[in-house]
């Protein structure tokens, strides 16, 4: 069954957007750190993302994309009204949530979409929680009056500094580590090499890293394996095994590599998808 | 028609199995049409009367769905290729499709007793042949007799968690007696490893989508992309009132080999693969968006009919080298004869005698050779197949720019862990009562892969209808 479009929000124009999702049976059961895997068309390919919000009395999902390529791109071009074709969910497992005193929630990028809900769930759990988000510039800046609703504290970095602190959401980080001793979890969701540098970051201070992999998914139901990750030295299917792992047990380098598995597919079919789009202008 | 028994029996001796057209080697290797063209109608004719209709027919103990064999053969006989269709139909949901990918030569075939002299009677492409000539005609017509397929049993509702052959069993059985079935399947289409893993030359997905439409008709109602144990639990759908929940969710969690490399890109499962290649249809990219992977020297692990698929699929898409590297002889080959006899003809080699030991990649992790190790055969182990030896010393090293894994696959938890109360056997697949499919949870069963581990199609049906029949006995009594 197509999932309607109840609302479309465009956070930054032509590159990100939040969808309101008419999907009362996902709402129903998502939980922080859950996933959907998605179907644009008929002829589309099943890509995975991040339930960034629920309103299970509505019956609604949110979910925000940043276009990257054909898929994302092809998302971009539906309007309130419109339908997704498949939606399928809530995958992966609910983020791990427990009083622990002080999280550090740390989004980069679109990742900090991901992050607004489990640092919610966090929240509701009874955590203190800080918020570090990060971005090149103001303008591409997600949430951050969305997060300043129920966190405790919410550090702004950019790297031209045109908003809060100047530099990465690692030296955010690093501001938070030094003042607080008593952080009980550091959660980081954002680019692969964002999630190797909080881990990296993190590691000397011993704090329990949590960080949400993004690998190549296809079936998100633990068929195929393609999302497999290293995590210990030993094999995870980062959609039923994950989406969240240890930080600090990480293979980021395996990661990366796998992330690119497809890179020369990806640029013909968005080159394809952007001279087709040409002709109908 | 019992009169002409005699002389049938003796030209059955004669008269030699009619061969099936194929598309020849060259030209099918270009392509994912179907390789196997099907009986003309003069064919079918000629195969059928070769049936010598046993009074106490071996072939129907063969099939695990018991289809009046005789039966819907002396139809074709007499020409009335309709009622031949019926009678194929009151035990068998997919007809189009068992005709295809069943091993008939362990299973009816296998029991025909033409079988012990000559050659059995062709049961297998029969099947296809009156299933393709009613594929499109009207479900509840061929087996009611009437257009109309009203609800006789209003407020019985079953539901099913999967949509694989032993779940589609299920909903024509029940659905075709008047109680309401609704399916729940995870992926965004239905059919089970029918779409998403046996390939288009085998089995064309047209044929999967038919017969899926004729239960439609017959009033079965599908939900795509509703996982169980995540969307939906078995709790979920008792509370809502269903009178009994049938989980035929198969065992998809693909094995891998545990060697060195196995995380290199190029290196895929089967289950990836070919989920790629059938459910997102990559031969068509970049018409559509899922992409496939084209390796030049391509090695697949195992040596099974899911091994034999996705060797072919290769060459399809390109490869100039594909090798099956298989651990035994070519006698201990899992996969049906016929498949390995196509695979052969289409260029597949066989590399037996050889084990995996390491996958080696590029500095930026891109799979580029295959380090092998010569076996040989030892004593026969419980399976009661030799078991390989690894040879002291003998290694050998392969270009190989992708590997497909096509070990096996187990028990995937994500049903199972979500039902409280459900027993597992010690692999992590559902124990149930074998007479009737029922679990250790009242009212809920269970059949095919998710209980035996995986197997065929036509054993997980012939568990679906064993649970079908259980389930209709105590609601209709």
């Amino acid at each position: 069954m197509p999932v309607a479009i109840l609302k479309k929000r465009r956070l930054i124009p032509g590159q990100t957007s939040e969808l309101t999702l008419d999907a009362s049976h996902i709402a129903r059961k998502a939980r922080p750190g859950n996933f959907v895997i998605l179907r644009v068309s008929e002829k589309g390919e099943r890509i995975p993302l991040t339930i960034a919000d629920t309103d299970p009395q509505a019956g609604t999902i949110t979910i925000v994309y940043l276009v990257v390529g054909k898929s994302t791109a092809e998302l971009e071009t539906l309007e309130e009204g419109d339908s997704i074709l498949d939606v399928c969910g809530p995958l992966g497992k609910p983020t791990h949530i427990e009083p622990c005193g002080t999280v550090v929630c740390v989004g980069g990028g679109t990742g900090i979409a991901a992050m607004h809900h489990i640092a919610k769930g966090h929240k509701a759990a009874g955590n203190r929680v800080i918020t570090v988000i990060g971005s090149r510039c103001e303008d591409l800046l997600l949430f951050k009056e969305e997060l300043s609703m129920f966190a405790d504290e919410v550090v702004v970095t950019t790297n031209d500094g045109s908003c809060g602190m100047q530099g990465f959401v690692t030296d955010g980080l690093r501001m938070v580590l030094d003042r607080e001793p008593s952080v009980g979890e550091v959660v980081a969701i954002g680019p692969v090499p964002m999630m190797e540098a909080v881990a990296n970051l993190t590691r000397p201070y011993n704090v329990k890293t949590t960080v949400s992999l993004n690998s190549i998914m296809i079936d998100g139901i633990g068929m195929c394996g393609a999302c497999r990750v290293v995590v210990g030295g030993e094999v995870k299917f980062a959609c039923v095994d994950g989406p969240e792992f240890d930080g600090h047990q990480v293979d980021f380098a395996r990661m990366r590599q796998r992330l690119a598995a497809f890179k020369p597919q990806e640029e013909l079919s968005w080159a394809e998808f952007r001279r087709l789009r040409g002709q109908e202008a | 028609m019992s009169a002409n028994a005699p002389t049938e029996k003796k030209k059955g001796k004669a008269v030699p199995r009619t061969a099936m057209p194929e598309q020849p080697a060259s030209v099918r290797v270009t392509n994912f049409n179907e390789v196997t063209l099907g009986y003309t109608p003069e064919m079918a004719l000629t195969e059928a009367k070769r049936c010598i209709q046993c009074k106490k027919p071996l072939c129907v103990k063969g099939c695990p769905v018991e289809i009046n064999i005789p039966g819907f053969i002396k139809k074709i006989v007499e020409g009335d290729l309709h009622e031949s269709y019926r009678v194929l139909r009151e035990t068998n949901s997919l007809p189009a499709v068992c005709g295809r990918v069943c091993p008939q030569e362990t299973q009816c075939e296998g029991s025909c007793i033409l079988g012990k002299k000559g050659e059995p009677v062709a049961i297998g492409r029969l099947e296809r042949f009156v299933a393709d000539t009613f594929m499109a005609s009207d479900a509840c017509e061929q087996l009611t007799g009437t257009h109309a397929c009203s609800l006789e049993h209003e407020g019985l509702k079953v539901a099913c968690i999967g949509a694989g052959p032993s779940s589609l069993t299920v909903a024509g059985y029940l659905s075709s007696l008047g109680i309401k079935v609704h399916v729940y399947e995870a992926l965004h289409e239905l059919g089970g490893v029918l779409i998403y893993g046996i390939p288009e030359f085998r089995l064309p997905k047209e044929i999967v989508r038919k017969e899926i439409e004729a239960m439609k008709a017959q009033g079965v109602e599908f939900h795509t992309n509703w996982v169980g144990g995540k969307t939906i639990t078995v709790q979920d759908l008792l509370d809502q009132g269903f009178n009994a929940v049938f989980i035929g969710v198969g065992a998809g969690l693909p094995k891998f080999l545990r060697v060195p490399g196995e995380n290199l890109i190029g290196v895929f499962s089967a289950n990836e693969y070919l989920t790629r290649v059938n459910l997102g249809r990559a031969y068509n990219f970049p018409a559509v968006d899922t992409p496939a992977y084209t390796g030049k020297n391509v090695a697949v692990f195992g040596a099974g009919n899911v091994a034999m698929d996705a060797a072919r699929t290769a060459k399809r898409l390109g490869a100039e080298r594909v090798m099956i590297v298989y651990r035994r002889s070519e006698k201990e080959m899992p996969a049906r004869l016929e498949e390995l006899h196509h695979a052969k003809e289409e260029g597949i080699e066989l590399m037996c005698l050889n084990a995996p030991v390491e996958l080696v990649g590029d500095e930026k992790g891109w799979l580029k050779s295959l380090t092998v190790q010569k076996m040989m055969l030892g004593e026969p182990d419980e399976s009661g197949r030799c078991s390989p030896i690894a040879c002291d010393g003998q290694f050998c090293d392969i270009p190989c720019d992708m590997a497909i894994i096509a070990v096996g696959t187990g028990s995937n938890p994500l049903m199972t862990n979500s039902t409280p109360g459900l027993e597992l056997n010690k692999w992590g697949y559902i124990t149930v009562n074998e007479d009737t499919g029922e679990t250790s949870i009242p009212n809920v069963f269970a059949g095919g892969d998710i209980v035996t581990g995986a197997a065929t199609v036509i054993s997980a049906m012939g568990a679906g209808r064993r649970a079908a029949k259980e389930i209709a006995r105590r609601l209709l009594g």
